[in-house]
């Protein structure tokens, strides 16, 4: 009964389709989730609960970050303007579930893509807007200057239900080290039981250990060991089964790193139209017919690089002016000795 | 039988089986739709994370039912200590706030009024991070009776190493067998010949004796292991030996028993209160000595004032030591409910499993204080 009532809603919906000569295009019908961000008026974006540099809301509560970035500019690219956003803070435990449940569409809150998590519980990994790995931050004065003077019994501050919590424990595994994992479920509150002196270090991925360390009361007592234990790609997750709407996330992230490997910023976006590449003309859509293609109109892409900016732009903005990482490490562009390479957007 | 009678109850139970098989028919083809597998088998894989204070031992070779385990008993163990202290505090402010002495009644009435209107989960965080800001470092602490370490760590203190710790168990055993024994002689004694037996006395001189015989001639032998410093780092310090009770699982039983003995409290007082008056007087002019008269007269009847609302004190603590999570100290909530959950992505089986443990938790606090309940109750001849 019920099946039949769907396939006749779903024809009477074609025929009114057909009929209406509606200018809608193939992709846009296909996707639910695009369908209803536009009818809705803002994309619905998970993000963290204050991690400066990456998703961070200041006092008149505007969400600033790399990860925010990536929101606005699906914002940009899907309803033409990248303040329509409507953040939702999430910890580390909530994050999946409110994604699968349909709570947000888009999760960008420094979440590492691994195997498990893509292929096991409904959700898709559209690309990587920051490479990271895991670190460990201790005491000036405690004279650590490796992890290989760690020594049995040392206690290790981090978040719950993390990727990191693993890799602390192949790590201090492999060495031989008997530790305390002190678990919680709010950054704040890790930050604080290792400010008090609960935890001889605190780990997480080198990013947050940058970002969060000006949290700790004095932060220059303070020092981010050398070694990396682990691969932290993070990176925008979508819900596994909407191809249109996981398509249009990973070019609107595409197009910000694209434009910065072309030179195309936020304030020569427009003159780059007539510009002699054929490569930065079509990223800012003055050839050919990409837009279409993710059922957007043809101006997604300038869009995006005129209000969010490209790549670089971001991370300047974001993470190097706060002082948080000002050096890019891995997250410079390929051609400048860095890992960030995307397919190209023809 | 009555088709009238049997009819609404029949229509209601299935609107109840009606409206659950939505849900969990719902629940299946969203999953379903979205590529979640639904099964509990993930309960027998590698956990691969570590737990900071477990009363098994684990690691992350073993299972995700044994972390399962682990925050069971990790919850059990809080909520019972909870429950003990809760209970001691709120029988002696209970009785303090019935007290004549002015000073005494409304330092207690203060202490019920403050802490049972602040919300536990701030009371959670205070202590928590009071704990860590007034706890000393481990090498600046004083050692109480030079054995016990209270340092920001956690407390220290000496553990015991057996000799044949079974037959010292054995003694015990034995023990409260033959005072179960004397109990039951005790009181035939009375009934047929009216004459009282010390069991009180006898008791604790059987508990005493008993295990101290096992040590004298059953080879049973302790030593004493005392926590030492260890330095991790030029500036970090820990201890090594004996038993550590972490600062969470302080701050946490601490946090809960001063909460819900503020209702204990009230509990205690109403009980006490709802017994006449004429009762003792009555007890008191037929003889009965004061502590008699509370043993015997007032204690029975206010008990079974008591006992049922204190019930849900317990229930209560119980259920709210899953705030555990936002202070580390790993309990059912946050070893399963939160690390296990997040590491394997099984929201709906975990969840379930854990719902279905507390309920089963309540069921048996509540099938226990219902035992005793009864078994205090007037028995009408």
């Amino acid at each position: 009964m019920f099946k039949y009532l769907k396939q006749l809603t779903s024809l009477v919906a074609m025929v009114a389709v057909l009929f209406t000569f509606t200018t809608e295009t193939m992709a846009a019908k296909k996707s639910k989730t695009l369908k209803n961000t536009q009818k809705k008026g803002f994309v619905r974006c998970g993000v963290s609960q204050g991690l400066p540099g990456f998703s961070n809301a200041d006092a008149a509560g505007n969400w600033t970050g790399v990860d925010v970035d990536v929101c606005r500019a699906v914002a940009a690219a899907v309803l033409g303007d990248a303040n329509k956003v409507k953040f939702t803070p999430l910890s580390a435990k909530e994050r999946f579930t409110a994604l699968t449940s349909n709570e947000i569409d888009i999760l960008s809150r420094n979440t590492t893509w691994t195997l498990s998590r893509d292929a096991d519980i409904g959700l898709t990994f559209v690309g990587v807007n920051f490479y990271d790995g895991q670190g460990f931050m201790v005491r000036k004065n405690s004279g650590y200057s490796s992890v290989n003077d760690f020594k049995n019994g040392i206690s290790a501050c981090t978040n719950l239900g993390t990727t990191t919590e693993l890799n602390m424990r192949d790590f201090f595994n492999s060495k031989g080290i008997s530790y305390e994992p002190v678990t919680f479920e709010k950054a704040d509150e890790v930050v604080a039981a290792y400010d008090a002196g609960r935890c001889d270090t605190y780990t997480t991925d080198k990013s947050g250990l940058a970002a969060q360390r000006i949290k700790l009361s004095s932060p220059d007592d303070h020092i981010v060991l050398p070694e990396t234990i682990s691969k932290e790609p993070l990176g925008p997750v979508v819900r596994q089964g909407d191809s249109v709407w996981e398509d249009i996330v990973r070019w609107s992230l595409n197009t910000m790193i694209e434009a910065e490997e072309y030179g195309v910023t936020s304030a020569n976006a427009d003159s780059m139209k007539t510009s002699d590449n054929p490569a930065v003309k079509r990223l800012v859509g003055a050839e050919g017919e990409l837009g279409a293609a993710l059922g957007l109109d043809n101006d997604w892409s300038l869009r995006i690089i005129k209000q969010v900016g490209n790549y670089g732009e971001s991370y300047k903005r974001n993470i190097a002016d706060t002082g948080i990482l000002p050096d890019r490490g891995p997250n410079e562009l390929w051609t400048k000795g860095g890992i960030l390479y995307v397919p190209p957007a023809r | 039988m009555n088709i009238k009678k049997i009819l609404p109850q029949l229509l209601t139970l299935l609107v109840v089986i009606l409206i659950f098989g939505f849900f969990s028919y719902n629940a299946q083809v969203n999953m379903e739709n979205r590529g979640i597998t639904f099964g509990y088998g993930f309960l027998s894989q590698e956990s691969s994370f570590d737990v900071q204070f477990s009363l098994i031992e684990f690691d992350g070779s073993h299972s995700y039912f044994r972390a399962y385990l682990v925050g069971l008993l990790n919850t059990i163990l809080v909520s019972v200590i909870g429950i003990i202290f809760a209970t001691i505090i709120g029988v002696v402010v209970g009785i303090a706030r019935l007290s004549n002495n002015y000073l005494i009644n409304r330092t207690a009435g203060v202490y019920v009024e403050f802490f049972r209107n602040i919300p536990l989960l701030l009371q959670i965080f205070f202590w928590y991070f009071a704990a860590l800001r007034a706890l000393p470092l481990p090498q600046d602490t004083e050692p109480m009776f030079g054995v016990f370490f209270l340092t920001i760590k956690g407390f220290f203190v000496p553990a015991f190493v057996w000799n044949n710790l079974d037959i010292f168990i054995y003694s015990i055993i034995a023990a409260i067998i033959s005072i179960i024994f004397i109990k039951i002689y005790a009181r035939k004694k009375q009934e047929n010949e009216g004459i009282q037996t010390p069991v009180l006395s006898i008791s604790i001189g059987l508990l005493i004796i008993l295990p101290l015989l096992s040590f004298l001639f059953g080879g049973v032998d302790a030593s004493v292991e005392v926590p030492v410093i260890k330095q991790l780092s030029q500036s970090g310090f820990t201890y090594e030996g004996g038993i550590k009770l972490p600062p969470e699982l302080i701050s946490l039983a601490l946090a809960l028993s001063l909460y819900t003995a503020t209702f204990i409290a009230e509990c205690v007082r109403a009980g006490v209160q709802g017994v006449s008056k004429g009762q003792k007087e009555a007890a008191a002019s037929i003889g009965l000595t004061p502590n008699q008269v509370l043993k015997l007269v007032v204690m029975p009847q206010a008990l079974r004032i008591i006992i049922p609302p204190t019930t849900n004190q317990y229930l209560n603590l119980t259920k709210n030591s899953s705030l555990a999570a936002a202070i580390a100290y790993p309990d059912l909530v946050l070893v399963f409910a939160g690390t296990a959950l997040m590491q394997t992505g099984r929201a709906i089986e975990i969840v379930s499993i854990t719902m279905f443990t507390y309920l089963s938790l309540s069921i048996s606090i509540s099938i226990f204080m219902n035992w005793y309940n009864k078994k205090i109750a007037i028995k009408e001849k």
